[in-house]
């Protein structure tokens, strides 16, 4: 088992004739994932690589049986593309796109939710999601992935695969790897994916990767210590970031007192995390935390 | 982009809100000028993005010239929390009757608008809302439905202000949502926004922040960011005029990582081991040999580097990719500083192949963040 994405799912790509699109999915499909179709309204009846490229997502599912897509088009395109994926008829929109206007992001999440509230956005502005060994979606380098039984979600995508490959380095392999992206308004939470993991019966133990801005890190706490029975060993970044300046992350604003590091990383400690101080560490914690 | 005062009133103008007749001027005498055509008293305001202008002294009423001259005078040039005075906004004095607050955000848990109403304007909202949370109004507006004027209305209503400013601020509020949504703006905010004696409801200060990833679709912001870049520091400016993202810090480790979140955690691990940071630089997805040169570029005009530590994980910047550019790099800038660079991810191996070929006293690889923080300390520290 794995969340969000498997070896059944069937993945459209819309942006596949771009060069960034072109070069993931050929990327994604090599690894082995299920890449059946592209999406290009003027140049649908070619293929890439052996791809085939439809005139939409809707043609895509019909045609193709794609259940997910992966959206890499410019940002000012993104929200259509993404509204015009949930209409097609995908279970599973993952958006790396990154520079979404705010208000975009905060209409589309809105009328998914309103008409569309059976379909899961991740992202925008994140690295995709990776489960080792039956599907890449995204930016996640599978060479430093593994099998295993350990989910990992972090809002930073180096992040994602720095405590990827820390794992993996210790021998733990994941179950799923989910950039949950720091972007205003994202698809996925933190506690959407705690929920996924604590319900999958593969997973073993959950490495949280958060940053300074905002209060997704603290509403996490709050559901680990009421809702999780697995281990979750976290890293906050942005312990000596200056107060009150963004670090690119839109989300990595520090104002005053919320959102600090030091106030996420008490509250998940509080919680019952345990609380890594680098990235380097995190293997070795959640190997003492899983033998408990 | 965070306006000043001047461009928000400005901003805010364009979507109809009234803001006080007035002008920016960068000279005393430029001031005077201004203020004899605008008619006494007019008030002096200093332009810096930071708050408490007042009490430092930085907003003035003149009731002649006289008071203009020297009000302008001590004002420009002044330094307020670190911010040098360079320009004044001059407009007629307003008389005062009320002072309310209003203002729009992203309420990030709830995925919603925010709108904050409260008759308590003109003071520090925060402690409003911390001594009597009850006087701050709170609406959330559903973007897919927006603010319609029926809700417009009760909200208005709930606040308790002066009966007379109701329907002014009914209308005030709905542009000023709009200055919000279809502005493109992350915060617009009024404080205070006043009923004046004479029942006019309008805006006496403005407080907006431009969401940077639609400026695609404004052009007519780029009038704003040619003064904003100006009141950075000199290696900000140099980034900027480069495009990266840069903060400047006072350390001795300069660093290079891709993504914010691993720039933030190398900064975090350089302070663990004992060592301060220069600078937080993210040199993002898709960094290419031109990318790198310039980080290394603007790096090296930092006196206090004594050290560069390049920390790159591949995905969608590809370790090969990085490699090239930092030999490219080492090529076009001559490097005050050895660089302590540690690549892994995709296309790593290549990435290191690369550098192995340059590797010397100046050019050192290490395997893992923790090792290569280690390593970039001890040299900086002159170990």
């Amino acid at each position: 088992m794995a969340i969000f994405v498997d070896q059944n799912t069937k993945v459209v790509v819309q942006g596949l004739t771009g060069s960034q699109g072109r070069f993931y999915g050929l990327r994604n499909r090599a690894y082995g994932t299920q890449v059946v179709a592209g999406t290009n309204p003027k140049k649908a009846g070619t293929d890439v690589e052996g791809i085939p490229v439809y005139a939409s997502v809707a043609d895509a599912v019909s045609e193709a049986g794609a259940n997910t897509t992966f959206i890499i088009v410019p940002s000012a395109f993104a929200a259509d593309a993404i509204m015009e994926a949930a209409e097609g008829g995908v279970g599973f929109i993952v958006c790396v796109t990154e520079h979404i206007p705010m208000h975009d992001q905060a209409r589309v999440y809105n009328l998914l939710q309103r008409d569309f509230p059976n379909t899961r956005l991740l992202g925008p502005n994140c690295a995709g999601i990776i489960s080792p060994g039956k599907c890449n979606i995204g930016f996640n380098p599978p060479e430093v992935a593994k099998e295993g039984s350990i989910g990992i979600v972090s809002r930073s995508g180096t992040l994602a695969y720095q405590s990827t490959y820390e794992l993996t380095r210790k021998g733990l392999g994941q179950s799923s790897v989910v950039g949950i992206g720091g972007d205003p308004v994202p698809g996925t939470s933190f506690i959407d994916c705690l929920q996924a993991f604590e319900a999958d019966p593969e997973t073993k133990g959950v490495i949280m990767i958060g940053e300074i801005g905002g209060t997704q890190e603290e509403e996490a706490a709050d559901y680990i210590k009421a809702n999780m029975t697995k281990p979750v060993v976290a890293y906050i970044a942005g312990v000596t970031a200056p107060a009150g300046r963004k670090m690119g992350h839109a989300g990595a604003i520090v104002t005053g007192n919320k959102g600090t590091a030091a106030g996420k990383m008490k509250a998940l400690e509080a919680a019952g995390a345990v609380v890594a101080q680098n990235p380097t560490q995190l293997g070795d914690l959640m190997e003492q935390a899983l033998k408990g | 982009m965070d306006l000043f005062e001047y461009q928000g009133k400005q901003y805010f103008a364009r979507f109809d809100i009234s803001v006080p007749t007035g002008d920016i001027a960068r000279t005393v005498d430029e001031v005077v000028t201004l203020a004899n055509s605008i008619g006494y008293p007019v008030v002096i305001k200093a332009q810096v993005q930071v708050g408490g202008r007042g009490k430092a002294g930085g907003i003035k009423i003149a009731n002649n010239a006289e008071e203009a001259r020297f009000h302008a005078g001590n004002i420009l040039g002044m330094s307020i929390k670190g911010h040098v005075v360079h320009m004044v906004w001059v407009e007629r004095a307003s008389d005062i009757a009320e002072e309310y607050y209003v203002s729009f955000t992203l309420d990030r848990s709830a995925k919603q608008y925010l709108g904050m109403l409260s008759a308590r304007g003109g003071i520090d909202i925060e402690q409003v809302a911390e001594q009597d949370p009850g006087a701050i109004q709170i609406i959330h507006i559903n973007p897919v439905d927006g603010l319609t004027a029926d809700t417009a209305r009760a909200w208005v209503a709930a606040a308790g202000l002066n009966p007379i400013a109701v329907d002014q601020t009914v209308a005030l509020v709905q542009k000023l949502y709009r200055a919000f949504t279809d502005g493109d703006a992350d915060l617009v905010e009024i404080n205070p926004m006043i009923l004046s004696k004479d029942g006019r409801v309008y805006a006496l200060d403005a407080k907006v922040s431009l969401d940077d990833s639609a400026a695609g679709r404004h052009p007519e912001w780029d009038a704003f960011g040619v003064v904003t870049v100006a009141a950075g520091d000199e290696r900000e400016k140099l980034a900027k005029e480069k495009g990266l993202q840069y903060i400047g810090l006072d350390g001795s480790v300069g660093i290079i990582a891709n993504g914010a979140g691993l720039a933030m955690s190398t900064l975090d691990t350089v302070k663990q081991v004992g060592g301060s940071a220069a600078n937080f630089l993210d040199i993002g997805g898709g960094a290419n040999a031109e990318v790198v040169t310039n980080a290394l570029t603007v790096i090296n005009t930092d006196p206090n580097v004594k050290v560069i530590l390049i920390n790159i994980f591949g995905g969608i910047t590809r370790g090969d990719e990085v490699a090239r550019g930092i030999v490219e790099g080492i090529k076009n800038v001559q490097l005050r500083a050895p660089l302590v660079i540690r690549i892994d991810g995709t296309n790593a191996v290549e990435g290191r192949a690369i550098l192995k070929q340059h590797e010397s006293d100046q050019v050192i690889s290490e395997e893992t963040m923790l090792s290569a923080a280690r390593r970039a300390v001890a040299i900086a520290e002159g170990k």
